[in-house]
């Protein structure tokens, strides 16, 4: 395939230059001292972590970029070799296949060992088996596990909130505070959730801009970049909240011009079809992925993925009035821990608020969170909304499970099942008149 | 001028075309094996379309002349089989000209060329008249359609007879003949294949016997009875609808290119629609209750929910992996040595059905010999394979949201009776008897129809005027 270079936003250039300070910064922990927890992006404890002056590492972001560097395949391979099956979970692999090769982040710098491993979201259980996998490659290095309520009966209750509150004060902070040498500080915490809860609002009002026609933004390829600041290591921070100001301006302008998104192959001209997409992109082919959709005209104005960090459209903020209270309410909000009815309400609402044709899943091979319960959520929508339906299959970060020609040929199938219905229907319609 | 319309459908195994006019009725089809030069597939597919929308638009002007006089019937349709074989002999001589071609390039030694040339004409003679009788006495059936299969049949069985050193030689100049052979495009003159193909009629008719012999090998009945001494006399007055017929432009308003080699089809992007939104078109346009559509093609099978306009809502297909598809039974066929055709009559008449995985077809094939060198007999192993086939079809169709309303069952396998007897027997036992199921003749060709009709539809939304020209087929 030709490949020219990728356009980019502004705001991704400052995405970059953050990332490359972060990764700096935990390239030379030897020389500052500063200390480094892993933990997982879905429903993390970022601004508790960065309290402490500590520096988080988030394993599944490390092997999301080492698909997009084309490095997965080979990382995968090697934690094969030592007895991982072909079934387990490829961002596990993908992440111990890295550390096995000298754990070398995105960026060619190495990744500082964990002091601290921070399990903060059990509601996958693969999570678990990951860091029962890092205790083993780093012997001796504490655990903190914060137990997750699911969100079975699909609210949050106060019991629940209590109950993670009490496990962080009697073991996720102690923990901290023994690997940092600091004291907590209730006050740093609380001043760090007023940048949450600005840059939150940001995002939120630049993902609804998707509402728009033409929408300014592609909610899911491009919406990955806008979750990255606030998912991962700078929630909290002024850096943020100076991004999504930033971020925020750019998608306004190009709403007010009327202009589409901007992809690698360009600005999108014609906006054919909106789309609602559930299910993590992939990574490894992500521009090939990504060109189908441009190719064909097809914008994604919502998507479950960029919520796996946090449902905020749905209201929630991080609170400092009640820092430890919001984070735990965090913690369970976020998109994998909800029920499926109310991942299914919340999709049906996507569609019909962000006035979508169509509602399409990328069914992920190893994602046992997202996957399961998705072909229930696909009749659902199909049945409540009457939109058509899509349905494809890859893989997070094993390039073997990418079939490009089956992808492409399903969804040119389900672009010209869009195309054909406006055409027939636009021929009913005359007919009734 | 009437305005027709083209489908064309470019399958992995077989390519289909066909004609429709402006009331959606299919009026010429056409099919051939898919081969290497797609584009080569679908002109001949197209072709034989149009030559079929001919001798449509023949029978149809003589409806009632027909219903009069069934001698006419009769000799249209040997009409149409014997232009057919006047086809066949003009690919088969480009054959002969590509297997002396590779006989002059694969063996330097002269005197061992000129005995494989000796053989080869040997050879010719031998199936030649053979062939000529099978097309002119119906004889061929559906059993082998495509110019590849009968040849390669005929040859083999020539081949075979011969002495086992020149087997592998022979083999080979075939294999590397065959391929040029039928990736050439030939074009027909229709008045010419037809004024040759009545003059073989006049033979055939003049030189049949008195009286019926208990001879099987002609196939004298009571039809061609009523040509006996008759054939002058209506051979000239279908004479002058025959020279009009062949004067017929096929406008061609519009087309739609479908199928898996869709993309290499020489039509504009917007004359190309997917097989997946083609075939629930045209099964719905056939049956239009329907709301659920199988089709079980070379390489994918796919689970379509349609609604009441025939659109695509849903679909699944199989992924990774396309056991249970059409190759698989080809496949199955080759281990056992059969013809493909055989395998569904064999499997019905199983008596009980051997549990067969369907997960691989390599693996069932490996399956297939264990299972017989346990003692179970053929016919079982095909009833559980043929079974097994089905069993993955029904997950797809669960996978898809289930089976309603009317269900309709479209591609090349639901040709195999084997696999219907099992598809009514799970979908009946999955979704309950009041389950209508439909299965065409033409069910084939349901994806070349839903691509005919979409032309049609489609002419004034996608191409704006000017942008196609009419493409006139003579």
């Amino acid at each position: 395939m030709e490949t020219k270079e990728a356009i980019k936003e502004k705001s991704m250039v400052i995405q970059k230059d953050m990332l490359a300070k972060l990764f700096h910064e935990l390239s030379v922990t030897k020389e500052t001292g500063k200390k480094v927890v892993y933990t997982f992006v879905p429903g993390n404890l970022t601004e508790l972590i960065l309290s402490f002056d500590m520096l988080p590492v988030y394993p599944e972001i490390n092997a999301l970029q080492s698909g997009m560097r084309k490095k997965s395949g080979s990382y995968i391979k090697e934690a094969e070799k030592i007895g991982f099956s072909e079934d387990v979970c490829t961002y596990v692999k993908c992440d111990i296949g890295m550390m096995l090769n000298g754990n070398i982040g995105p960026t060619g710098e190495k990744l500082p060992p964990p002091d601290l491993l921070l399990l903060s979201y059990t509601g996958c259980f693969t999570f678990m088996k990951w860091f029962e996998n890092l205790e083993r490659l780093y012997p001796g290095v504490p655990v903190a596990m914060l137990h997750t309520p699911y969100q079975e009966d699909g609210h949050i209750t106060p019991d629940q909130v209590e109950y993670m509150v009490k496990q962080m004060k009697e073991d996720v902070i102690p923990k901290m505070e023994m690997v940092s040498g600091k004291k907590f500080d209730m006050e740093r915490l609380s001043k760090m959730m007023l940048n949450s809860a600005k840059a939150e609002d940001l995002l939120v009002k630049i993902l609804e801009t998707a509402k728009h026609r033409p929408s300014p933004i592609d909610a899911y390829f491009a919406g990955v970049y806008y979750i990255g600041p606030i998912f991962t290591a700078f929630r909290g921070t002024e850096e943020a909240v100076e991004y999504y100001t930033e971020l925020y301006d750019e998608v306004m302008e190009r709403m007010k011009l009327g202009l589409g998104p901007v992809t690698p192959e360009g600005e999108l001209k014609e906006e054919k079809f909106r789309l609602v997409v559930e299910g993590p992109p992939n990574w490894t082919n992500f521009r090939e992925f990504w060109k189908i959709f441009y190719d064909a005209g097809a914008v994604i104005v919502a998507s479950s993925y960029t919520k796996v960090g946090g449902v905020y459209d749905l209201g929630f903020r991080h609170d400092a009035n009640e820092p430890l209270e919001s984070l735990a309410k965090y913690c369970m909000g976020c998109y994998t821990n909800m029920n499926l009815p109310q991942r299914v309400n919340l999709l049906a609402d996507y569609v019909k608020e962000y006035q979508a044709d169509g509602f399409l899943i990328n069914s992920i091979k190893s994602c046992n969170s997202f996957s399961a319960g998705q072909l229930m959520i696909m009749r659902e929508i199909e049945q409540r909304m009457e939109v058509p339906v899509g349905f494809i299959e890859s893989d997070l970060v094993d390039p073997r499970y990418f079939s490009y020609a089956n992808i492409k040929n399903r969804l040119e199938s389900y672009f010209q099942m869009l195309d054909q219905r406006k055409i027939i229907m636009a021929q009913e319609a005359e007919k009734i008149i | 001028m009437n305005k027709y319309y083209l489908g064309v459908d470019l399958g992995s195994t077989t390519s289909k075309a066909v004609i429709i006019n402006e009331q959606d009725e299919i009026i010429g089809r056409g099919i051939t094996n898919t081969r290497a030069n797609y584009s080569v597939a679908a002109d001949i597919a197209k072709d034989e379309a149009v030559y079929n929308a001919r001798f449509s638009v023949l029978k149809k002007k003589l409806e009632e002349e027909i219903k009069a006089n069934p001698a006419f019937k009769k000799y249209i349709n040997d009409l149409e089989s014997v232009f057919q074989y006047e086809q066949f002999k003009v690919r088969l001589d480009k054959l002969g000209e590509e297997l002396l071609k590779t006989c002059h390039t694969f063996f330097k030694e002269e005197e061992t060329r000129e005995k494989m040339l000796q053989q080869l004409r040997n050879i010719r003679r031998a199936f030649k008249p053979v062939i000529k009788h099978d097309y002119l006495y119906n004889n061929l059936g559906a059993k082998n359609q495509f110019f590849r299969d009968i040849v390669s049949e005929k040859y083999n069985e020539e081949v075979n007879k011969l002495d086992m050193a020149l087997f592998e030689p022979l083999m080979t100049v075939w294999d590397k003949s065959i391929s040029p052979a039928e990736n050439q495009l030939i074009s027909f003159d229709f008045r010419e294949l037809i004024d040759k193909a009545m003059d073989e009629l006049r033979e055939k008719y003049k030189n049949l016997p008195d009286e019926v012999l208990d001879d099987t090998s002609i196939n004298f009945d009571a039809e061609l009875n009523l040509l006996k001494g008759n054939f002058d006399h209506v051979s000239d007055s279908l004479r002058v609808h025959i020279d009009e017929i062949a004067k017929i432009d096929f406008n061609i308003t519009n087309m739609t290119g479908t199928g898996y080699g869709r993309a290499l089809l020489p039509f504009p992007q917007d004359c190309i629609r997917s097989e997946i939104l083609c075939h629930a078109f045209g099964a719905h346009a056939v049956f239009p209750e329907t709301r659920t559509v199988l089709d079980i093609g070379g390489q994918d099978t796919k689970a379509i929910q349609v609604d009441k306009y025939g659109l695509v809502t849903s679909f699944q297909m199989n992924d990774r992996c396309a056991a249970g598809c059409g190759r698989y039974l080809g496949y199955i066929a080759d281990e056992m040595s059969i013809s493909l055709n055989e395998l569904g009559p064999m499997a019905l008449k199983a008596e009980k059905e051997v549990n067969i995985c369907s997960t691989c077809t390599v693996f069932a094939g490996a399956e297939l010999r264990e299972l017989t060198n346990l003692g179970e007999k053929r016919e079982d192993i095909l009833g559980g394979l043929h079974k097994a086939i089905i069993m993955r079809a029904m997950s797809l169709l669960a996978r898809s949201g289930g089976v309603f309303n009317e269900f309709t069952f479209t591609g090349g396998v639901a040709r195999n009776p084997a696999v219907l007897k099992y598809l009514s027997q799970l979908v009946k036992e999955n979704y309950g008897d009041k389950i209508k199921i439909n299965i065409h003749t033409d069910s084939i060709f349901m994806g070349a129809l839903g691509g005919a009709m979409f032309a049609r539809r489609n002419l004034n939304i996608n191409l704006p005027a000017g942008k196609i020209e009419t493409v006139a087929m003579k």
